[in-house]
C-alpha cells in the first residue's frame, strides 16, 4: 500500500473510511509525524472510532478527556499539536466538526 | 387549554415568544416564558465597552419591556427539564407542565474550566469581555494603562459570536493609536485554530489583516493553565506567552440545568437536528440559539435565520404536518475592524465566507471580506435594528436562508 492508493478529503484524511485498516493507520500516524502506533495510543484511536461509529463526529478534545479515561495532558504527549484532529485522521476519521 | 413553554428569555426565545404570540390562539395555547434574570443584554455590545465606546446604559434594556403584554412570565432559575414527564421543575419549587417545550437556555463563559484562570489576578490583569462585569473591569484598567503586552486567548471552541476576538484586536490596535501608545503595545493573538478563523478563505484574508495592523499571530495553542506569579499562559504542549493584560475567550457552555437533566454533550449543548431544530430524541422539544449543538456559529444573526424556521416548524408540529422548513446555518457576521471601518462575512453549514457583494435592499450592497466605511455603519445600524426588530420578531431584510447572489466564489 502507498500514500497515492488511498482517496483523501479536503483535509488530508481519508475519504473512504472503509479504506482503514492497521495498516493504513500506521502510514497516517508517520505523515503526522508518530512513528509508532502504542497501547495507549490506540486507546484514543478505538475510542474515536467509536464515538464516531455512534455520534457520526469525532469527539473534540473535551469529550475525549472525558470518557476515554486519557487525561488532556497524556493526550497531547500521544499526539502532539492536535490530539482531536491528528487522532481522528489516524483512526481514518474526518476532521472533526467540533469548531466553527 | 394546551401549554406552550420557552426556557430563557434572551434573543432567541424573545425573539420565539414574540413571534409565536398573536398567531397560537389565545383559546386554545398558553405561552409561557422562564427566565431567572431582569435585565436583556445587547451582548454584541460587550465588545465596545473596554475600548469606552459603549457604557453599560448602552447595552441594557428590561426584558419585560420585549414580553408581549399578558405572557405568562416566571422568574426562576431552571432546576431540570424531565423530558419524559414533558415537565420542568424550577429552583422556586414551581413545576412547568407543557405540551411543546423551545429550549434557548444559550451558552455562557465557564472560566472555572481553566486552570489558574479565575485566581488572582482575575479583574486585575485578566478579563474577559463576554460578560458585562468583565467587558466594563476593563475599560476602567485600559483608560490608565500605559501600555506592555496586550494578549488575547481562545481557550476553546465553539465560542459565541467567533469573530468578536478578531474584533477585539482591531479595535485595540485602532484604540491605542488614538491614545498615542500603540508603539508601547504589542497586541498578540493566540487561538487554538490553524489560523485567523474558522474556515479557510476568511481565515486567510483575516489573518492578513492581522499582519497589516501590526498584530502577531500565534495558531495551534491550546491553553492548559495561567501561571499567575510569573504572568504567562501555558499551553498543554508546554508553550509558554508572556502577558502583561490577557484578555480570555474562557470555554463556552451551556447551562448547568441542561446537565443536571442529562440532556446535553460534553459542552451541555443538546442534540439537535441541524435542519429542522427539534431534539434529536423528544418530537416535543425544539431547540433555538447557542444552546444548540448546531454545527454554526453562535450568535445573534444565527438566532433570528432560526427563528424563522423554528416559526414555521411549530406550527406545522402543531398542525401535525411534517417539518418543512430548513435551516442552512447562515450566519451573518459584521466585523468591526477600527478607524470607522468593518468588514461583512456570510456564509452557512455548506459555503464559507467568500468576497464579493451582499446585496440588502434599500440599504446596501455591502462589501465582503474588504474593509469598508459602509461595513462599519452596518454594524452601528444593527443596534437599533436589534432593538426595535429583531427582538420583536419582525422581518428582517434579509433571507433566512443564505443567497449566493454577489459573492465571487
Amino acid at each position: 500500500m502507498s500514500e497515492l492508493t488511498l482517496a483523501r478529503d479536503a483535509d488530508g484524511n481519508l475519504a473512504n473510511k472503509a479504506d482503514w485498516n492497521e495498516e493504513a493507520a500506521l502510514m497516517l500516524a508517520k505523515e503526522e509525524g508518530i512513528e509508532l502506533l502504542n497501547e495507549r495510543r490506540w486507546v484514543v484511536i478505538n475510542f474515536m472510532r467509536k464515538v464516531f461509529e455512534e455520534k457520526g463526529d469525532a469527539p473534540s478534545i473535551r469529550r475525549l478527556t472525558k470518557e476515554s479515561g486519557i487525561n488532556t495532558k497524556e493526550l497531547y504527549e500521544l499526539f502532539p499539536g492536535g490530539p482531536a484532529k491528528k487522532a481522528a485522521k489516524i483512526a481514518g476519521l474526518p476532521k472533526p466538526k467540533g469548531c466553527i | 387549554m394546551k401549554k406552550l413553554l420557552i426556557l430563557g428569555g434572551g434573543t432567541a426565545g424573545t425573539m420565539m415568544l414574540n413571534k409565536l404570540n398573536g398567531v397560537l390562539d389565545a383559546n386554545d395555547w398558553q405561552i409561557t416564558i422562564v427566565d431567572q434574570f431582569e435585565t436583556h443584554y445587547y451582548q454584541p455590545g460587550f465588545l465596545f465597552i473596554p475600548f469606552g465606546i459603549y457604557s453599560k446604559k448602552d447595552v441594557v434594556k428590561p426584558k419585560r419591556d420585549y414580553f408581549p403584554t399578558g405572557t405568562n412570565v416566571v422568574m426562576s432559575e431552571i432546576d431540570k427539564i424531565e423530558p419524559n414527564e414533558n415537565r420542568v421543575l424550577l429552583k422556586n419549587n414551581q413545576v412547568l407542565t407543557y405540551d411543546v417545550l423551545i429550549i434557548a437556555t444559550g451558552s455562557k463563559i465557564s472560566p472555572d474550566e481553566i486552570e489558574g484562570l479565575k485566581d488572582e489576578l482575575w479583574f486585575k490583569n485578566i478579563f474577559d469581555f463576554y460578560t458585562i462585569e468583565g467587558a466594563c473591569a476593563l475599560a476602567g484598567f485600559f483608560k490608565n494603562w500605559q501600555g506592555g503586552k496586550l494578549v488575547l486567548n481562545i481557550a476553546e471552541m465553539p465560542i459565541k459570536c467567533p469573530v468578536a476576538p478578531l474584533e477585539f484586536v482591531f479595535l485595540a490596535d485602532w484604540y491605542f493609536t488614538e491614545r498615542g501608545i500603540r508603539d508601547k503595545v504589542e497586541i498578540h493573538f493566540v487561538t487554538p485554530l490553524p489560523g485567523a478563523f474558522t474556515k479557510p478563505k476568511a481565515s486567510s484574508i483575516l489573518g492578513d489583516f492581522l499582519d497589516k495592523k501590526n498584530i502577531k499571530l500565534t495558531s495551534e495553542f491550546s491553553i492548559a493553565k495561567v501561571d499567575n506569579e510569573n504572568k504567562k499562559i501555558i499551553s498543554w504542549d508546554e508553550k509558554e506567552v508572556p502577558f502583561d493584560v490577557l484578555v480570555s475567550i474562557p470555554p463556552n457552555m451551556g447551562d448547568e440545568a441542561i446537565a443536571r437533566s442529562g440532556m446535553g454533550d460534553e459542552f451541555n449543548f443538546i442534540p439537535t437536528n441541524k435542519h429542522t431544530l427539534q431534539s434529536d430524541n423528544y418530537k416535543n422539544i425544539f431547540i433555538i440559539g447557542d444552546a444548540t449543538n448546531l454545527p454554526s456559529s453562535k450568535a445573534g444573526s444565527v438566532a433570528h435565520f432560526e427563528a424563522d424556521i423554528l416559526f414555521e416548524n411549530i406550527l406545522s408540529y402543531i398542525n401535525g404536518e411534517p417539518l418543512r422548513a430548513s435551516f442552512d446555518g447562515h450566519a451573518n457576521c459584521f466585523i468591526e475592524s477600527g478607524f470607522g471601518k468593518g468588514i461583512l462575512i456570510d456564509f452557512n453549514y455548506d459555503t464559507e465566507p467568500l468576497p464579493g457583494k451582499f446585496p440588502l435592499p434599500g440599504v446596501g450592497p455591502f462589501s465582503l471580506l474588504e474593509e469598508t466605511k459602509m461595513n462599519h455603519y452596518g454594524k452601528v445600524m444593527f443596534r437599533w435594528m436589534y432593538w426595535n426588530q429583531l427582538l420583536t420578531g419582525k422581518e428582517l431584510p434579509i433571507e433566512s436562508n443564505m443567497s449566493m447572489a454577489g459573492k465571487r466564489g
